[in-house]
């Protein structure tokens, strides 16, 4: 008998919680909370979903009911997107180490 | 244009490539590769999808435009934000995935041919049980997020919201939940599937309410963990792998930080999610309060005994986060250091409302970050430590969680301030902090305690010395 393709995807779920776990626990504490905005950026993936949602309505309409969310979708993650990397950016530009002369 | 094995092999790489983002985090000096990965492995994913949908119809036009909308909204609150807001910003962005999910999850059942998922009112069983699972959770992280956010804002109270038969409720609503997916795959009734939507919202603010601010930091972990269960259950609907990678990585990442939080109150995760924690309702030995003599001083005062110090140890708290107070403590500092006194920062896990908040705003100020050490690398240290400017901090420095058993914060780890031979603490008035606890601190022989605003009395102290 076929395995089912979604024990595939699964075992991946699997694996990439375990990989997160270790990685996870390695992140520094004191950069926790640029931590939770690039988790916040990089799940806004799901944007790709928004983009397949809005680009599959038929040629005589562009906006059908299902289109129109995927459009609304794309606009909640591109924020996301933007506004997790870059503000992850520029806290982490302010992450300086000691400098010998002081200002 | 590319076929769905070659664009199932670039979604894989910009899987890894978001590993490796966080794995970037694991040091100040590697993160900001880290983040340039997972922007590379963002741009991998967004195009692979492009070229794999392929059709270029005149909706594309339209795709760019929203993106760029989305875009220049998302750059602007990220360059315009104050880094004191930071835990009402993630808040914000966790319920923008949260409804991203519910709206894909949305498109996905009013048309799933565009999914391979099958027809309207015909969609495979599996699929349908995957963005039932991905619309609800994103729908409970939406709302849920809504209401820290407002929690954080200030807009609604920070203050416990409970009434009678609450967990029952909740649970009635958990449950009618599951019900509604388990009728909607076996009728396909679209109306079912709205009203599973609607239950989940309603039950996300149901859920956080409870939740009192002192525990703000366990509910946008759990939040940031349930944003990413919600992209891993779309992610199973597209049968995409990037998305299945990211929303397990922001999972588990989420529910890591929860139980470090956790740990460092000393609760269990279970009572945090149940709330009712910290409000007026535990002040109750007032007896004993107002009898005790307090020292208090001014910044004279403080300024005297931080000039002859020569060590001097600084622990912030949510305070200093209220009173924009980060940098004039970095002024204080470096005076301080110019009259040759050693100074380091002391952060608790779980000072301020967020994991890592007080890290973050002290980095705003110009603080190195190899001054600033956490709780277990620097705890011993106090015993051979002059002054402890304890600065907007209250529960977290309470040596009552080391001796009495009887107090709602008994075992959670603190910093043993009162080690120090004089201990500074700078705080508005006696009142008790979020757990509702009384500090003994307040009452000891070695402690000098100064009213003011945080920021007024860094400055005055500036001024003195």
């Amino acid at each position: 008998m076929e395995i089912d393709p979604f024990i595939f995807r699964f075992s991946i779920f699997i694996l990439a919680i375990f990989v997160g776990y270790y990685v996870v626990w390695s992140v520094t504490p004191s950069l926790h909370t640029p931590l939770m905005s690039v988790t916040n950026a990089i799940s806004s993936v799901i944007i790709v979903g928004a983009i397949i949602a809005a680009l599959a309505s038929s040629s005589d309409s562009i906006f059908d009911t299902s289109s129109i969310f995927g459009f609304l979708a794309i606009i909640l993650a591109a924020i996301n997107i933007f506004g997790g990397f870059l503000v992850t950016q520029r806290m982490l530009q302010m992450y300086k180490k000691k400098k010998k002369d002081k200002k | 244009m590319i076929s769905p094995n070659l664009s199932a092999i670039f979604y894989l790489v910009s899987g890894i490539l978001f590993i490796l983002a966080l794995r970037g985090l694991s040091s100040p000096e590697t993160s900001r590769q880290g983040n340039f990965f997972g922007i590379i492995g963002m741009v991998i994913a967004i195009t692979v999808t492009f070229l794999t949908v392929g059709n270029f119809s005149n909706a594309i036009i339209y795709v760019f435009i929203f993106l760029i909308i989305g875009g220049a909204i998302g750059a602007f609150i990220a360059f315009k934000i104050p880094m004191t807001a930071m835990p009402e910003l993630v808040a914000g962005f966790h319920s923008l995935v949260g409804l991203a999910a519910v709206f894909v999850a949305i498109s996905a059942f009013l048309n799933p041919e565009a999914f391979n998922l099958g027809f309207p009112g015909d969609i495979k069983l599996a699929s349908l049980i995957e963005m039932s699972i991905g619309a609800a959770v994103g729908a409970i992280t939406f709302s849920g997020s809504i209401i820290a956010f407002l929690k954080l804002r200030g807009i609604m109270s920070g203050s416990p919201i409970t009434f009678k038969g609450q967990h029952i409720l909740n649970l009635i609503i958990g449950l009618s939940i599951i019900a509604l997916i388990y009728l909607l795959c076996s009728t396909q009734t679209s109306s079912l599937f709205w009203g599973m939507i609607a239950v989940s919202f309603l039950i996300g603010v149901l859920l956080i309410i409870p939740i009192g601010g002192a525990d703000m930091p366990v509910v946008i972990s759990m939040l940031n963990s349930y944003s990413g269960w919600a992209a891993a259950g779309i992610g199973f609907t597209l049968e995409n792998s990037a998305l299945i990678i990211t929303g397990a990585l922001v999972g588990s990442s989420g529910a890591i930080l929860s139980y470090i939080m956790c740990k460092g109150m000393n609760r269990s995760f279970f009572s945090v999610i149940l709330g009712g924690f910290g409000g007026e309702a535990t002040s109750t030995d007032k007896e004993k309060k107002d009898k005790k003599p307090v020292k208090s001083g001014n910044a004279e005062d403080a300024a005297f005994l931080l000039k002859n110090a020569s060590s001097v140890i600084i622990v912030p708290g949510y305070g200093m986060a209220v009173a924009q107070a980060q940098h004039a403590l970095r002024e204080m500092v470096d005076t301080l250091k110019k009259n040759d006194i050693k100074v380091s920062y002391a952060v608790h896990p779980v000072a301020g409302r967020m994991p890592g908040h007080m890290n973050v705003l002290l980095a705003e100020a110009n603080v190195p970050y190899d001054e600033v050490f956490e709780l277990d690398d620097i705890n011993n240290d106090f015993a051979n430590t002059d002054v402890a400017f304890v600065i907007g901090a209250n529960d977290v420095t309470n040596p009552v969680a080391k001796t009495d058993p009887q107090s709602p914060i008994f075992g959670m780890p603190v910093l043993d301030v009162e080690k120090c031979k004089s201990v500074l603490f700078v705080k508005r008035s006696l009142s008790p902090g979020y757990a509702g606890v009384d500090n003994e601190l307040f009452y000891r022989e070695n402690t000098l305690m100064l009213f003011a605003d945080a920021k007024k009395m860094t400055e005055d102290i500036v001024k003195n010395i």
